[in-house]
């Protein structure tokens, strides 16, 4: 009687917790040095971030946010990075085959704030809108690295009027 | 007072509840997707349900010829569904000249509709985590539905 009143309890918690996650966001740790100094200042240390994926279901994203994307060489791998540049922006590359280039449509730019240490759009190019799964909004852990994250860019595209 | 407050804040959360159930399935499980244009004729036409499931892009099993639901590359909220012709490694002629090495973690999509079909030989290789679903069986009109291969 237990066991099904466990069950039955337990039916309901699993579907509730894994809507609660795709709907409104989730925590995660942000693994390498690739946007430091944003996120992981100290080596050794681990960020936990709250991935808000409320905020890109309508494609709200602004360029400066940084945003989790599912990696576009390997889909079992989600990076964290920033966005530099949304479709129609012209952007100077630092190592890509172009050193010029337009964000084609329904695209973005992404890289990481360590410059040189990072695999990010200097490396795959543009990515689709479509692998962004969520935005970060906070760093929830550790206490003393308590914050909002506020959309930033220190490299702008070339298009003006930004 | 009392009662029909508590019958309120418990229709809610029945409502919340199955809402969530459904939210999981359609996450989760698989889906019906009414397909229209012309780009996979004379598999597929306009206004055909298709039965999908989502197991695939999370096992990361894509084969050569599934017809797969993916998130329209050049415009996120659009679905797009086409077929897989070559996965990371194959070599895809493009025109008559040219040929396209397809790199990690993409596939090349083609519709059915070789010469009225918006698809990899427009934008090229398409990242696979865009990957929604894949096309199990056709279901509507029921005189044509079958299981696709």
């Amino acid at each position: 009687m237990f066991l099904f009143y466990f069950i039955k309890k337990l039916s309901i918690a699993v579907p509730v917790t894994i809507t609660f996650f795709d709907v409104v966001g989730y925590i995660a740790r942000v693994d390498g040095i690739s946007m430091q100094p944003t996120l992981n200042p100290d080596k050794g240390d681990f960020d936990y971030i709250f991935l808000n994926r409320w905020s890109v279901r309508f494609n709200n994203i602004r360029r400066g946010d940084i945003v989790c994307i599912v990696s576009p060489k390997d889909l079992k791998q989600s990076i964290v990075k920033r966005v530099v540049g949304l479709q129609g922006d012209v952007i100077s590359t630092m190592s890509y085959e172009k050193t010029v280039l337009r964000v084609p449509e329904g695209h973005c730019w992404v890289e990481g704030d360590h410059v040189g240490h990072s695999f990010d759009s200097n490396n795959f190019g543009p990515i689709s809108l479509g692998l962004i799964t969520a935005k970060a909004s906070c760093i929830v852990w550790p206490p003393s690295r308590w914050q909002f994250i506020y959309p930033y860019l220190s490299r702008k595209p070339l298009n003006a009027a930004l | 007072m009392r009662p029909v407050l508590r019958k309120i804040i418990g229709s809610v959360a029945d409502i919340v509840k199955y809402a969530c159930i459904v939210h999981c399935t359609l996450e989760y499980v698989g889906d019906f997707v009414i397909c229209s244009g012309p780009s996979m004729e004379p598999t597929l036409h306009t206004n055909d349900v298709l039965l999908t499931e989502h197991f695939t892009p999370r096992l990361r099993d894509i084969k050569r010829g599934d017809i797969l639901i993916v998130k329209c590359p050049t415009e996120c909220e659009q679905l797009i569904c086409k077929r897989v012709t070559a996965l990371p490694g194959d070599k895809v002629q493009v025109g008559y000249q040219s040929s396209v090495v397809i790199p990690m973690g993409h596939m090349w999509l083609e519709g059915d509709n070789y010469f009225n079909s918006l698809d990899s030989r427009s934008y090229g290789p398409v990242p696979q985590g865009l990957v929604r679903g894949r096309a199990l069986m056709k279901v509507w009109p029921f005189s044509s539905a079958y299981v696709l291969k």
